[in-house]
Order: C-alpha cells, then structure tokens, then sequence
C-alpha cells in the first residue's frame, strides 16, 4: 500500500468530543472573523450587483444583454449550464459515494450538499432570466389552465425543468434530513434563546433515541437511491437541450456521458475550490485531510479524461460523418474567431490537469487550489464554446454573426457569483459545515475511541 | 435542562405539516375561482356606454339586421363599428328631441366619434378574422351572446383560449347554416350533432372530425392559426 492510502481520513486523536467541539464552535462560540466578515460583504455587494442587473433586465428586457440573431443563446444558456454542472458534485459525493460505501466522503459531503443546492439556485435563475417574461415561467409546469392546452412535452426544455426542479427539490431533502442530528447537538448546545428555538424548530424535535436513528439510516439510504440516477439524469437532460437541436457540433449521441463527466469535473473542482480555503480558515484540516484532497484530485483526473475523450469523438465524428457543416464547425472552434476560447478550453480542461498524475502535485495544496481554478474557468469555456460557436456560423452564411457578452451580461454572471458565495457563508456561519454525527460514527469506526 | 418548546408544539407541528397542505390547495382553488370570476373575465358586466344603445331594442325588437351597422363583418377581420351618421339615417327623423340622443346629434354636428366603450377584445397577438367565422356558419350569437336581448351589450364569453379551443375541437356542436348566422335570437335545433356534422363536411371545415375528408386534421388546433 502506498503512503497516501494509509493517510488517515480523520487525523488520530480524536474524541467524539473534540469533534463535535469542533465543528460546532464554528457556528456557536468562535467570534465571527474578521475574514468572514470580508468574504460575506463582497459576495453581498455581488449579489446586491445581481439584484440591480434584473431590475434593469425586469425593466427593459433581454434586449440589455449581447443577445441576438443567429445566437440566441449567450451568457444566460452557458451560465445554466456552469452552475447545474457544479452541482453535480454535491450529489454524487452524498449519494452514489454513501451506497458505495466510501467512508472518506463523509467529511466533505455537508459542504458539497450545500454547494450543490446554492448551485442549483444561481442555475435555476438563468433560465427564468432567459424567458424575457419570467413572471409567465409557471406556464412550464403542467396545470389546468384557461388555455387548454399543456407545455410541450415533446421540447427538452420542458423536460429540463421536471429534471431541475426535482434536483432541487431532492438535494434540498437530502442535506436536510443529513443536517437533522447535528441541528439537534447545535440545539442543545446554544446558549442564548434565540439560537435555541431556531435550531429547535429545524431539529423537529430530535432525541436520538434508536427509533430516531433508525428512522434517519432508512430515510437516508431512500434519498441516496432517489438522488443517484439523478446525478446521472439531470446533466443528461440538459445536454439533451442541445443534441435534440440539428444544430452542427450539438446534435451528438455523445453528448449525455461527456456532460455528466463534465458536470463532475466542474463539481470536484468546485469542491476543492471551496474546501481548501475552509479547511486552512477553520482549522479543519483534522477532518478534511490530503487524502481527500488526493482523492479528489484523482477524481477529477478520471472526469477530466472522459471529458478529453469527448472532445476527441467530437472532432472524430465530425470528419467521419463527412457532413459539411459539421466539419466546419471544427474548424471554425479550431481557426475561427474564437480561436483563443477553444484553445483555452483545451489547455484548462484537458493539458494543465494532467499534472495530477503526479503524487507530488496531489499533495501540493496550493496548486490543487489553482488547478481547480483552472478546471473551473475551463468548463466555463466549454460551455461558451458549445453555445456559442455552434449558433454564430449559421447555415446560411448571410446570416453569420458574432455574440460578444455585454456589461450587464457579466453582472449578472457575476452576481450569480455573489448569489452563491452569500449563501455559502451564511452556511458556513450558521449551519455545521461538516457532519458532526458522521464524523463521530468515523471517530469510533477509525478507533480513534476506545470503548 | 429546560425544555425549549412547550409540549403543545407537537400537536402544533403535525398540524402546520397539514396546515400548509391545506392551505395550498385552498390558494390553488382561489386563484383558479378569481381566474374564473367575472371580475377577471368580464363575463356578464354590462358596460356603461356614452349613449345607453340597446341591442336588444334595435336588433330584438325592430329587426334591424346586424350588418347594417357592422358593415365589414363579411369581408373583413374587423366587424366594423358604426359612424355616427349610420345612427342618423333613422335620428334625423325619429327621436329627433330625445335628450338621451344628444351626444349623437352633437357628434353628428361637430364631426367627432363617438368614443363606444369596447366590450369584446381580443389581445393583439391573436390573429382574428370575422369573415371566415362566418362563411363556416359561426353565428354572431354563437360568440357574442343572445345580442338580441341585451339592454346594455355585456360580453358574453371569456374569450380566454380554452373557448377557442372549445369550438375549434368540436366545431360540429356549434356551427349552423349559413342563412341563420345573423339571427339575433337564434336557437339550436334539437339535431344539432347531426346537423353540425353535416354542415362541417359542407362547408368544409378542417376540424379533426372532417380529417379523412379533408385531410387537415390539426390546422384549427395549430398555434399558427391564430398566432402567426
């Protein structure tokens, strides 16, 4: 066995107590920092950016952003796609890693969830944002109306939103029913009123006796089964918005596999991107350890080869099918004006990566924070790609065009940012970040207490 | 340690699990009643005109035929509403001292239209054409109402898409001969699924019963129709 694999998943020394001391100091007794303070009012003042760009966008339509004939899809679409594929990360780490068995997950999966649910919310805006008339976007859902008639079912877009919204609703499920117990130890353990009666109302009246405890394993193990094909279904449905579209360079069989796989790359990176200044702020690197670093490194190699794989049988079917168009949409990634985008996207994606082959990059934690960086810049730049430089080169070339973003499209994009990372520290702040009850199961499995 | 919550809170949780269920159903069936109510649609609320023109006096009554005031209805999308001069072809002889008159005589004399308050309205992005309503033996009555007994003209259907759609799926229970689409006071004959379905294949209207016939089968239910 090599030295990383006995790297321990929860450092030695531990008590059930320590853990728990630790974990909820965070939300309970620690000052809030100076550095919280910092990150949460930058985040806010995106977010209050965000707030501004959708009233403008309320005010005077889709018109503000870069938007127009032949690509009807910009910021908005690649965004949508960005943020549900982050998400997938959360599920896959709570869900498939739990039937899996993977005992190492159990530390990183609290934050993942939450990133995972955060995620979907800066997701599901887009396409709202999108419609142009979103106080309408209740026409999506099937409902007897005064119209007579239903959304249509055969349009993937329809299918995108059961798909999301039971995303959504089956992430939400998942991290609250895993947040139930440590809601209960920070219920108990509040000094002042306030905090007690909140904690208390989430906690539902949580003892901990055994009937409480096995009622939580079955519901559980039901959510994780619920959620795992969706970690599968979800990204697949969305690529669909594309392969069901004739559309050269979208309408490909591979497009479902390499947008899961993408989906989580994009997530572990995101993972990382998170979980590394939160272990060093908080002190937390007893429980968040190298090995899941390393693990999560090797993950997002594995990933980010399927993704490199999909690439490749793009540009091969491309030129095998001997279709015109969709040779020239080769080409055009290749030697069109968005040349520095694709090759980008390459180097991001497919060329820097692969330095995590080596045991001495996967233990260098600063350069995993700036490889998962590069990996989350490079999924951006795909989904830019596949938006974009399919829809500027239109059949006809009469109709050629370019889509540049404008300001408000960035705002609002980096608003989405804001949205996020608002919601990631209140989270961080009042809420347990990393699953106390877990971590006390992996204290006793670990034999960190005798007894 | 103290207990947080009184006991109560038990029977207060179950109950809001209840409660917020409950209370979505009731909101779902509020909005769908407001969405129905006459004061969404505007179904039945006779509105107030600059001169209290009575339908039922004019067309019940005295029998004066719809098309003398709404001229285009045949041959265009818009029934047309009456200069006031049409008005005149009778006031100038009748009623000529009726006060109630007076706003007629005076636009009459000054030249400017009387502003009629429009009771029937479809939104612009529905494309509606009077003229082929009629030439397929939709009566004026079949949309707008028993008009030859209205006092004040009140709309008579919501004209919200599932009416459209109602007909437009089953033209047959609704369509006439074409010699009875003025009849202010028309009522349906007793044979009506008969009749309708051998008008439908007369007329030939591509309604999905007429589908062998003519081989249209979706065209009056396609989005396209009506909004082009």
């Amino acid at each position: 066995m090599s030295a990383e694999h006995s790297a321990p998943i929860i450092e030695p020394g531990h008590s059930f107590a320590t853990v728990t001391d630790r974990i909820s100091a965070i939300v309970l007794t620690r000052k809030t920092g100076r550095g919280w303070w910092l990150g949460f009012g930058l985040a806010f003042a995106l977010l209050m950016l965000f707030n501004l760009s959708i009233t403008w966008l309320f005010v005077l339509g889709v018109g503000i952003w870069g938007i127009n004939v032949p690509v009807g899809w910009g910021f908005a679409i690649i965004n949508f796609v960005w943020w549900v594929g982050i998400g997938h990360a959360g599920t896959l780490i709570s869900a498939i890693l739990l039937l899996l068995r993977q005992k190492w997950r159990t530390s990183i999966n609290r934050f993942a969830e939450a990133m995972t649910i955060f995620a979907v919310c800066c997701a599901g805006t887009f396409p709202l944002l999108h419609m142009g008339r979103p106080w309408l976007a209740y026409w999506l859902t099937p409902y007897p109306n005064t119209m007579y008639t239903w959304p249509q079912f055969r349009s993937p877009l329809v299918w995108d939103v059961f798909a999301v919204s039971t995303y959504a609703t089956v992430s939400l499920l998942f991290w609250f029913v895993g947040m139930v117990p440590d809601l209960a130890t920070l219920r108990d353990r509040a000094k002042d009123r306030i905090s007690q009666v909140v904690y208390g109302i989430l906690a539902m009246g949580w003892r901990g006796s055994a009937v409480h405890w096995h009622r939580y394993e079955t519901a559980s193990l039901l959510l994780a089964g619920l959620a795992t094909p969706l970690v599968l279904s979800v990204h697949t449905v969305v690529s669909f918005d594309f392969a069901i579209g004739i559309i050269p360079g979208w309408h490909t069989t591979i497009f479902p596999p390499y947008f899961v796989a993408g989906a989580i790359y994009s997530g572990f990176a995101m993972v990382m991107t998170l979980a590394i200044p939160l272990r060093k702020f908080y002190r937390l690197e007893d429980f968040v350890t190298m090995r899941h670093l390393d693990n999560m490194a090797k993950v997002m190699l594995a990933t980010g080869l399927i993704v490199a794989y999909g690439y490749m049988m793009e540009t091969f079917s491309a030129f095998y099918s001997g279709d015109l168009y969709e040779r020239y949409m080769v080409l055009n990634r290749w030697t069109g004006p968005y040349w520095p985008f694709y090759w980008s996207l390459i180097a991001c994606n497919i060329v820097i990566p692969q330095v995590l082959w080596s045991r001495k990059a996967r233990s260098n934690v600063s350069l995993l924070f700036v490889i998962s960086l590069v990996v989350n810049t490079g999924m951006w730049l795909e989904r830019f790609i596949i938006v974009v430089t399919s829809l500027h080169r239109d059949f006809l070339p009469s109709s050629w065009g370019m889509y540049w973003p404008t300001k408000w499209d960035i705002y609002t994009y980096v608003g989405t940012l804001g949205l996020f990372f608002t919601l990631f520290f209140l989270f961080i702040r009042f809420l347990p970040v990393i699953a106390i009850s877990e971590m006390r199961g992996l204290v006793r499995e670990e034999g960190g207490e005798k007894k | 340690m103290a207990q947080i919550f009184h006991p109560s809170t038990n029977t207060v949780a179950r109950v809001s699990i209840f409660g917020a269920l409950f209370s979505l159903l009731v909101l779902s069936f509020a909005l769908y009643g407001l969405s129905a109510s006459p004061y969404f649609t505007d179904v039945n609320q006779p509105k107030d005109q600059p001169v209290p023109f009575s339908h039922r006096h004019h067309a019940g009554e005295l029998g004066i035929d719809c098309r003398y005031c709404h001229t285009s209805v045949e041959e265009s999308s818009f029934a047309g509403l009456p200069p006031t001069k049409t008005c005149m072809t009778c006031h100038s002889q009748i009623w000529t001292n009726s006060s109630m008159l007076e706003p007629v005589r005076t636009s009459y004399a000054s030249g400017k239209s009387l502003e009629w308050v429009r009771v029937n309205a479809l939104p612009d992005f529905v494309y509606f054409n009077h003229s082929i309503h009629l030439r397929k033996g939709v009566g004026c009555t079949t949309c707008h109402g028993p008009v030859g007994e209205m006092p004040l003209t009140w709309k008579a259907n919501t004209l919200q898409m599932s009416w459209c759609l109602e007909c437009h799926r089953n033209p047959e229970k609704y369509v006439r001969r074409r010699q009875d689409v003025f009849k202010p006071l028309y009522e349906p004959p007793d044979n009506q699924e008969e009749l309708g379905a051998k008008l439908a294949k007369e007329y030939k209207i591509p309604s999905p019963a007429n589908c062998e016939h003519l081989k249209k089968c979706q065209m009056m239910t396609n989005c396209t129709t009506c909004h082009r």
